[in-house]
C-alpha cells in the first residue's frame, strides 16, 4: 500500500532518479515529485503504520506515525519544495538538488517519525545532507562555513544521542511522546538541548547566520525552511508547556531583531529573522496550552512561506547582481519591480499586516499569552512584533530596492522564479484572508478571530508607528561594510587559538625533548665514550708515572700517545687483557659485597 | 540612447518623497484617531491606555535601535575580521553570467 510508505522514502528514492535525468526532464521532475509527495502526505491515515521490529528488548520502531501535527508540518514541507524546486528551474547541476531532496527526505522523516531511535538517525542525516547543500556553491567561504556547520550539528546530535540513551537505559521508553516537565532529568534535558541546538537557540545560534548566507542563492532558500521548523516540530511534540522555553523563546525574538538591525548582508538580515520568528514558536511550546501549540503550527506553516518568499526576492537579486550587501545594492525597483512586489508581500506578511498570512498566524501565539496571563512574555513578543515591522519589513525592501541608486541595472528575474515568487504571494495573501482553511489542519481547534476592529486598529497602532520610527532614525540606521560578532567568534577565533596554544605547548615541549635527547645528550654521550676511557687511564697513570720518576715532558708525551690509543681503541694486547681482568675483578667485587 | 523610454523613477523625485512621509504621518495619526471608535478588550490593564499600541511600537523600536546602536559599537567589526574574503573577485557559479535565462 502506498499509504505505508513514508514520505521520506518517496524523497530519497526521488534523489536516485533525479541523478539519471538530464536537463528540463530533471527540472519538472524535481517539482512534481514534492508535489506529489504533497498528495501523498494528504492521503496519509492517522494512526501509526507498519511497525518494524528493533532489539529485542525494545519497543519496535515506527517509521510512519501520522496524527494532526506531523501531517500539519508534512504539508508545508513538501508544499515549500515544490515551489522552491520551481525556483531553482535555473539550476543545471544536479549535486545540489540530490542533497536537497535527501536533505527534505530526512526532515519528513523526522516529522513522520514515532521513535527516538527512527527520530536520531533521520536528524543526523538531515545534519549531513544540509552540508552538502551549503558545500554545493562550490566557493571556499561556502566549504568553510558548511564545516562549521556540520561541526555544531555533529555537537547538537550528540547530545540528542547522549540523552536518547541515558532516557532509555533508565528505563524510559523509545517512543517519542511528549515529556513531563516535573519529571526533567538529565536525559530529558540533553534531548531538549539537542533539539534547541536545531532551533538555533542562544549560544547556538550563529550556525544559521553564518552557514545559511554563504550558500548558493536556492541552497539559501531551501535550507531557511527545514533545520528550524524541524526542531520547532520537536519542541512542539516533546516539550510542550516546559517554561523555561518561554525565556528562551524571548530571548531569541529580541536577540534576532538586534543583529538583524545591525546586519549588512540581506540574506543574513533574513537568517536573523529566522531566529527572530523562531524565537516565537519555541515561546509558543513553551507555553503548552492547546491555543499556543495550534498557533506555533499555524505560524511555522506560514512563516515557511513567507520566509521562502523573502528569501527568493533575495535570491534573485543576487542572482541577477552578483550582490547581497545594502551598501553594494539599492534603488533595484527600477528594473526589478515585480521582484519587488513579490518581496514586499512577503515583507508585509513577516511584519503580520492585515490580510497576510503573518496577521492571522502569529497572532494567536500573543493571543495564547494574553490567555494565560503571561504579561512578561506577552510584552516582548509584542515589542518583537514591531521589530519585526523595522528590519524585515523595512529595512530588507528599501536597502534594497529604494534608498540610493547605486546605478545597478539588473533585469528582472526570470520567469520561472517570478512564477515561484507570485504563487508563495498569493498563498501569503489568502491565508491572511481566507485562513480557516489552515486553522482545520492544525492540531487542536483554534476559536480565535484575528479581524475584530480592536485588534486591527492596535496592530495597525504598532506597525505605523514602527515604521515612523525606522524613517525617523534612517540616518542611524544607514549601513556600514562590516560584520557583527556572534557566537561562532568562540569557534572561529577560539578554534585556531586552541589549535595555536596546543601547537605551542605540546610541539615547544617536544622540540625541547627532542634538542635534550636527540642533539645534546647523544652528543654527550658519543663524546663520552669517545675519550672517557683515556681519560680514566690518564688519571690512573699519571700518579704512577709520576711516582716511577718520569719528567714532565714525557709524561705529557706518553698521555698525548695514549690518547690517540684511547680514540682508535688500539691498545697493546697485553693492556686489553690487563684492562679485561680489572674489569672482572670489579665485577667480582661488587657481586660479592 | 535616443527613443529609449524613460525610466521609472518616481520614488527619486523629492515630491515624491515629502508624499510619502505625509502619507506616513497621516496614517499613524488616523490610526490613533480610529481607536476613539473601538471597543477595546484590555488583557493586563497597561495595554488598556489610550494609543498603548502606538506608545509601544515608537518607544519599543526606538529602545530597539539605540540598543543595536550600543550592541554595535561593541560587536561590530571588519569585514575581513575572520580573513575570508580570500576570493571577492570570485562570482561564484550560482550567479547569473548574463546568459542563462
Amino acid at each position: 500500500m502506498l499509504t505505508d510508505i513514508p514520505p521520506s522514502l518517496l524523497l530519497f528514492a526521488g534523489a536516485l532518479i533525479t541523478m539519471l535525468l538530464r536537463g528540463r526532464a530533471r527540472n519538472v521532475f524535481l517539482v512534481v515529485l514534492p508535489a506529489f509527495t504533497f498528495w501523498h502526505v494528504s492521503q496519509l491515515s492517522f494512526g501509526e503504520g507498519t511497525s518494524i521490529a528493533f532489539l529485542p528488548t525494545f519497543d519496535a520502531l515506527e517509521p510512519l506515525r501520522v496524527d494532526k501535527l506531523s501531517k500539519a508540518f508534512g504539508y508545508i514541507f513538501t508544499l515549500n519544495a515544490a515551489v522552491a524546486f520551481l525556483f531553482a528551474f535555473y539550476v543545471k547541476k544536479a549535486f545540489q538538488h540530490v542533497w536537497a531532496l535527501i536533505y527534505i527526505g530526512a526532515a519528513l522523516g523526522v516529522i513522520f517519525a514515532g521513535d527516538l531511535i527512527t527520530l536520531y538517525v533521520y536528524w543526523e542525516l538531515m545534519a549531513i545532507s544540509s552540508a552538502f547543500v551549503i558545500i554545493a556553491r562550490n566557493t571556499l567561504r561556502a566549504k568553510q562555513a558548511a564545516f562549521r556547520y556540520v561541526m555544531v550539528h555533529i555537537f547538537g546530535g550528540l547530545l540528542l544521542l547522549a540523552g536518547i540513551v541515558m532516557t532509555v537505559s533508565s528505563g524510559g521508553s523509545i517512543a517519542f511522546d511528549s515529556f513531563d516537565y516535573a519529571d526533567a532529568n538529565l536525559g530529558t534535558c540533553l534531548i531538549l538541548a539537542g533539539f534547541l541546538v536545531n532551533t538555533a537557540a542562544p549560544l547556538f545560534s550563529a550556525w544559521l547566520s553564518d552557514a545559511y548566507p554563504e550558500a548558493s542563492v536556492t541552497g539559501g532558500l531551501i535550507l531557511s525552511a527545514y533545520t528550524t521548523k524541524t526542531a520547532v516540530y520537536t519542541l512542539l511534540r516533546g516539550f510542550p508547556g516546559w517554561e523555561p522555553l518561554m525565556v528562551i523563546g524571548c530571548v531569541m525574538a529580541v536577540f534576532g531583531i538586534l543583529y538583524a538591525l545591525l546586519e549588512n548582508d540581506m540574506r543574513r538580515i533574513l537568517a536573523y529573522s529566522i531566529i527572530n520568528q523562531v524565537g516565537f514558536m519555541v515561546c509558543a511550546a513553551g507555553i503548552g496550552t492547546p491555543m499556543a501549540i495550534s498557533g506555533a503550527v499555524a505560524h511555522a506553516f506560514c512563516h515557511i512561506i513567507y520566509k521562502s518568499l523573502l528569501w527568493m526576492s533575495a535570491g534573485a537579486v543576487l542572482y541577477r547582481t552578483g550582490k547581497s550587501r545594502c551598501t553594494e545594492l539599492g534603488g533595484l525597483y527600477k528594473t526589478m519591480p515585480w521582484t519587488l512586489l513579490f518581496g514586499g508581500i512577503g515583507a508585509l506578511a513577516i511584519s503580520a499586516v492585515p490580510l497576510t498570512s503573518g496577521f492571522t498566524s502569529k497572532t494567536i501565539i500573543i493571543a495564547a499569552t494574553e490567555h494565560q496571563h503571561l504579561f512578561w512574555t506577552w510584552l516582548v513578543l509584542e515589542l518583537a512584533s514591531a521589530g519585526v515591522f523595522l528590519h524585515a519589513g523595512i529595512k530588507f525592501p528599501y536597502f534594497v530596492f529604494f534608498n540610493r541608486d547605486r546605478g545597478l541595472r539588473p533585469k528582472e528575474a526570470p520567469k520561472t522564479m517570478l512564477w515561484a515568487m507570485g504563487i508563495l504571494s498569493f498563498l501569503c495573501i489568502w491565508l491572511g484572508v481566507q485562513p480557516q482553511m489552515l486553522y482545520d489542519i492544525l492540531p487542536y481547534a483554534v476559536d480565535y478571530k484575528a479581524y475584530t476592529a480592536s485588534h486591527l486598529v492596535t496592530q495597525m497602532q504598532l506597525l505605523m508607528f514602527s515604521a515612523l520610527v525606522f524613517f525617523l532614525f534612517l540616518p542611524m540606521l544607514k549601513r556600514t561594510a562590516t560584520i557583527s560578532l556572534d557566537s561562532d567568534w568562540f569557534y572561529r577565533k577560539g578554534g585556531p587559538l586552541f589549535y595555536r596554544a596546543m601547537d605551542k605547548s605540546l610541539n615547544g615541549i617536544n622540540a625541547k625533548v627532542a634538542d635534550l635527547i636527540a642533539v645534546r645528550y647523544t652528543a654527550w654521550l658519543g663524546k663520552f665514550f669517545r675519550n672517557a676511557p683515556a681519560e680514566i687511564l690518564g688519571v690512573l697513570l699519571v700518579p704512577y708515572w709520576t711516582a716511577i720518576g718520569l719528567k714532565a715532558d714525557d709524561i705529557a708525551d706518553r698521555k698525548e700517545k695514549l690518547v690517540l690509543r684511547a680514540k682508535r681503541g688500539a691498545f697493546p694486547v697485553g693492556i686489553t687483557a690487563c684492562l679485561a681482568v680489572m674489569m672482572l675483578a670489579i665485577v667480582y667485587l661488587v657481586a660479592i659485597a | 540612447m535616443a527613443g529609449q523610454k524613460k525610466e521609472f523613477d518616481w520614488f527619486d523625485r523629492p515630491s515624491s518623497r515629502r508624499l510619502l512621509w505625509r502619507l506616513l504621518w497621516g496614517a499613524c495619526v488616523l490610526t490613533v484617531v480610529a481607536e476613539l471608535f473601538v471597543h477595546r478588550h484590555p488583557h493586563f490593564g497597561i495595554d488598556g491606555f489610550f494609543g498603548f499600541y502606538a506608545m509601544l511600537g515608537f518607544i519599543g523600536c526606538t529602545a530597539m535601535i539605540l540598543l543595536a546602536k550600543g550592541l554595535g559599537k561593541l560587536v561590530k567589526r571588519d569585514e575581513n575580521y575572520y580573513n575570508d574574503h580570500t576570493e571577492d573577485d570570485v562570482i561564484p557559479e550560482d550567479i547569473d553570467d548574463g546568459h542563462a535565462d
